[in-house]
Order: C-alpha cells, then sequence, then structure tokens
C-alpha cells in the first residue's frame, strides 16, 4: 500500500478517531439522533479537519513553536464559522437543531489532535489527505450510531417512515433510550467490540491484574 | 533559540493570522447575511401560513404570504398601534433582553403571573391576519413560553369566532428529541384544530392535558393529548396559551376585536 493510500484509508478501520483513540465522542453523542444531520455534521466536520491540516501544514514552518496551538485553534476556530455560516445560508432548517454542535467542532480533540500529530509534521497533500482520512473514520461511526438510533428510536431512516409508530397509528412502540444521548455510549462500546474481535491487535493490554487467590504462593507455603 | 520562537516572530505571525482569519470571517458573515436573512424569512413564513393551515405545494411561500395581513397590536389597549409598521416592526427585538426592559416597551412581569416564565412581556406584538373577500378568516398569534430545556416560539392560530384553534406551531425550541420535540409531529399538532380557546363564560380552558383525552369527556373540546415522556413540555405549551391568550397577552385585543366582528356582522345583516 502506498504510503497516502495508507494515510487515507488507516484512521477507517485501523487507526479510527473514535474507535480505538477515543476522540471527539462528545458530538457521536449530541448529534446522532437522524442520520440527516449526523451527515451534514459529518460533512461539515470532514471540510473542517482536511482545511485545518491543509493550512497548518502549508505555514507550519513559520509557526512559532510556543505559540502553536494558539494558532492551531485560531485556524480551526475562523474555518467553523465559516462552515456555521455557510450551513445557515444553506440549510436554515436543520442549522437550528445542530448549529450549536458545528460550533463546537472547535473543541473536536480529532481537529486539534491531527493538526498537532500530523499536519505540524507533515506536508500539505499527506496533511490533507490524513484530514480527509479521520474525517471519514468519524463519519463511519457516527452514520452507523445514527442509523441504529433513528431506526430504533423513530422507526424511521432519513424521515422516512420504516417502522410506524403507535403515536401515528402503527405497531412499532419507539425506543426511548434510542432517543437519549446515552445510547451512543452503548453503540459505541458494541461498535468497538466488534471491531477489536475483527482487529484483535487493536485489544489494548490490560494495565494491571488483580492477582489470584492463590494458596501456592511463597508465602502462603511457609505459613502452613 | 528556534528562529521562529523570537518575540517579533511571534508577534507577526499572531497578528497576520488574526487578520487573515478575520477578514476571512467577517466576508463569510456579510457575504451570507442576505442569503441567511431569507431563509429565516422564509422558515417563519411557512410555520406562520401552516399554523393555519394554508401551505399547500401549489404555490410558493412568498405568493400564499402576500395574503397575509400584518398588524402591530398594542396589548395594554388591545387597539391597532399605526405608528410602528409592521414591516420593519422586528417582534423578536422586543423579546430580546436589553430592549425589552426598557418600560416603555415591556412590562416586568411578577411571579405569580408569569406562569410561562419569560420574565418580561413586550407591550407591542405583530399579528397576522388571514383574509378571504374581507372577512377575517384566521388570526395567527406569536406566543412563546418555557418549556423543559428553553424557550418554544410559536404561532397559535385561531378562527374568526376568537374561540375556536386551527392550528399551532412552533418554529423555534430546544426540547428532547422524540419526547418534548414531538411538537413538531404531524399527528399531534392535527389534534388542536377545532379545539375552543374559552369556556361559555369566558375562562381559558385549552389545556394539554397528562395521558390522552377521553373522548367521552364533555371537556374534550378544550384538551389535547398528553406528549408522553414529555409532562413538562406538555405543561410549558399549556401555560403558554393560558398567558398569552389571557388578561396579560391577547385577550383585550381579541375582546376589541369580537366587538368590532359583531358591529359589522350586525351592520350586514
Amino acid at each position: 500500500m502506498s504510503k497516502s493510500r495508507e494515510i487515507l484509508l488507516n484512521p477507517i478501520f485501523n487507526d479510527n478517531p473514535i474507535a480505538l483513540q477515543i476522540l471527539g465522542i462528545c458530538s457521536a453523542l449530541a448529534v446522532t439522533t437522524n442520520l440527516y444531520p449526523t451527515l451534514l455534521m459529518c460533512i461539515a466536520l470532514t471540510a473542517v479537519i482536511c482545511l485545518s491540516n491543509l493550512v497548518v501544514s502549508v505555514i507550519r514552518n513559520q509557526i512559532p513553536t510556543n505559540v502553536r496551538m494558539i494558532v492551531q485553534i485560531t485556524i480551526i476556530a475562523s474555518l467553523v464559522v465559516v462552515v456555521d455560516e455557510l450551513l445557515k445560508a444553506y440549510d436554515y432548517e436543520n442549522s437550528k437543531t445542530i448549529g450549536v454542535f458545528v460550533a463546537l467542532i472547535v473543541t473536536n480533540c480529532i481537529v486539534m489532535g491531527r493538526a498537532e500529530a500530523f499536519a505540524m509534521q507533515n506536508g500539505p497533500w499527506l496533511s490533507f489527505l490524513d484530514g480527509l482520512g479521520n474525517g471519514l473514520g468519524y463519519s463511519l461511526i457516527l452514520i452507523v450510531v445514527a442509523t441504529i438510533r433513528e431506526f430504533l428510536g423513530a422507526g424511521t431512516l432519513f424521515g422516512y417512515e420504516i417502522l410506524v409508530l403507535t403515536q401515528n397509528g402503527g405497531w412499532y412502540l419507539g425506543n426511548n433510550y434510542m432517543v437519549l444521548s446515552s445510547s451512543s455510549f452503548l453503540i459505541i462500546g458494541l461498535f468497538i467490540w466488534l471491531l477489536r474481535s475483527w482487529k484483535t491487535e487493536q485489544i489494548e493490554e490490560p494495565e494491571y491484574r488483580v492477582a489470584r487467590n492463590n494458596l501456592e504462593t511463597k508465602e502462603a507455603g511457609t505459613r502452613v | 533559540m528556534n528562529k521562529n520562537d523570537t518575540l517579533v516572530k511571534t508577534l507577526f505571525v499572531g497578528i497576520s493570522l488574526c487578520l487573515v482569519c478575520s477578514v476571512i470571517i467577517s466576508s463569510a458573515a456579510v457575504g451570507l447575511r442576505d442569503q441567511q436573512k431569507y431563509l429565516k424569512q422564509k422558515d417563519q413564513q411557512s410555520k406562520i401560513l401552516s399554523s393555519a393551515g394554508l401551505l399547500t405545494n401549489q404555490k410558493s411561500i412568498e405568493e400564499l404570504f402576500s395574503a397575509i395581513e400584518e398588524r402591530v397590536v398594542n396589548l395594554d389597549t388591545g387597539e391597532y398601534e399605526d405608528s410602528l409598521d409592521p414591516k420593519s416592526f422586528d417582534g423578536k427585538k422586543f423579546e430580546a433582553e436589553d430592549y425589552s426592559r426598557d418600560p416603555l416597551t415591556s412590562i416586568k412581569l411578577t411571579t405569580d403571573v408569569d406562569i410561562s416564565s419569560l420574565k418580561r412581556r413586550e407591550n407591542f406584538k405583530k399579528i397576522y391576519i388571514y383574509k378571504e373577500e374581507n372577512e377575517i378568516k384566521a388570526i395567527i398569534l406569536p406566543v412563546r413560553g418555557l418549556g423543559l430545556w428553553g424557550t418554544l416560539y410559536g404561532y397559535l392560530a385561531i378562527e374568526s369566532d376568537l374561540n375556536t384553534i386551527i392550528g399551532l406551531e412552533y418554529f423555534s425550541h430546544k426540547e428532547t428529541p422524540g419526547l418534548g420535540a414531538e411538537v413538531d409531529n404531524p399527528r399531534w399538532k392535527s389534534q388542536w384544530k377545532g379545539k375552543n380557546i374559552y369556556s361559555s363564560t369566558g375562562e381559558i380552558k385549552i389545556e394539554v392535558i397528562k395521558g390522552l383525552v377521553d373522548p367521552e369527556s364533555p371537556e374534550k373540546k378544550y384538551q389535547v393529548d398528553g406528549l408522553s415522556g414529555a409532562t413538562i413540555t406538555s405543561r410549558g405549551v399549556s401555560n403558554m396559551l393560558s398567558f398569552w391568550l389571557g388578561e396579560l397577552g391577547y385577550a383585550k385585543f381579541l375582546n376589541r376585536l369580537k366587538e368590532e366582528i359583531e358591529r359589522k356582522e350586525s351592520l350586514n345583516v
């Protein structure tokens, strides 16, 4: 696999920012009740992360190291404002529901993390690809979560009715837990479990083990 | 020391970055302002139309909205306030914190009457009237009040008898999706049509009850099903209607309008 291909595709399954690095899950909880706003959020985040990586990488040799984080956050924040304005100008209806979360992309750990960890050390093209890859990795999880939540919570996909809810005269009683943000924890947890069962190298070593109650230890032996 | 880490370089990079970013942000904000304003207005117009059941797919929103008459009402006297031009009247401005603190344009609400947690009530409201052949068919009143997470903003449309509801439509709220946000559910909204606001003695009876409306109940024409799992939102909706249809809300205006309509009818007969 060529290097650029690897940079683009690795963050999707092998080094997923949410599933492996557990970054940026705040917005994964908040915007995923319905698929359409989730999709908009994914596009917004991917655009911001690609461009911020690109810009940071272009000026990386000029950035004074002691203020580099401030420079990164300024760039990211400006991009976020522009994306937010665009959303308000072209999809007012949805900007009402996800506007606040789009504004919070500034604090999304993935964006800042990639700028600091990758774009500061690599050229513009590779940084752009890295941003795109991480954006897609983030989008993958959000879309999976939103599909499950919208389907089980509201019986719809992209707003199209699939299971008719009891409040609309059908048979399906919407799962209210899926409507609440905390259900995303459950789904992301299950996703991580599945992913790590498939790619076992992602399983982390336990940090410590509790000692067994074993009589055959030396101390126990001397006492008996 | 790294050549980038000198004070001059740091200041230079900082200032030029800020300049570039501010130019980009301000041009985006200025360049898109008209488009944003247009969409926002269109969204509100569509909610106004849909509360009165006038929204159809055959005609554009602008075309439909041109049939709607806008008036500014003085809530204290119940009269139309002709000194304020409805076209330039910004209802939102009269609700904004700083503006509504002005005692000339708003009054402070004491806790016992402030059932919708509004804190202050503006004295002037822009309302919308739909007429067919010079006869009032629908009156659309803006309402707002606290739900669970924040204020719900919406429009209540009533018929010319000033007692029968046509519809209630919210254009902005922060309620929980799937629970309180079901105020946007078309099925729930459709229940409002035909409900009565006032009892024969003039008492405000309309309310969102807990649970489902009993079809046998004599009170059913004043009741709407509660939103399951959203008791506080349901209560918020009831409270906001009682407030806005009460003495501090549109009651004076509605009474005056009722007399006006009755006088006109008696002249016609």
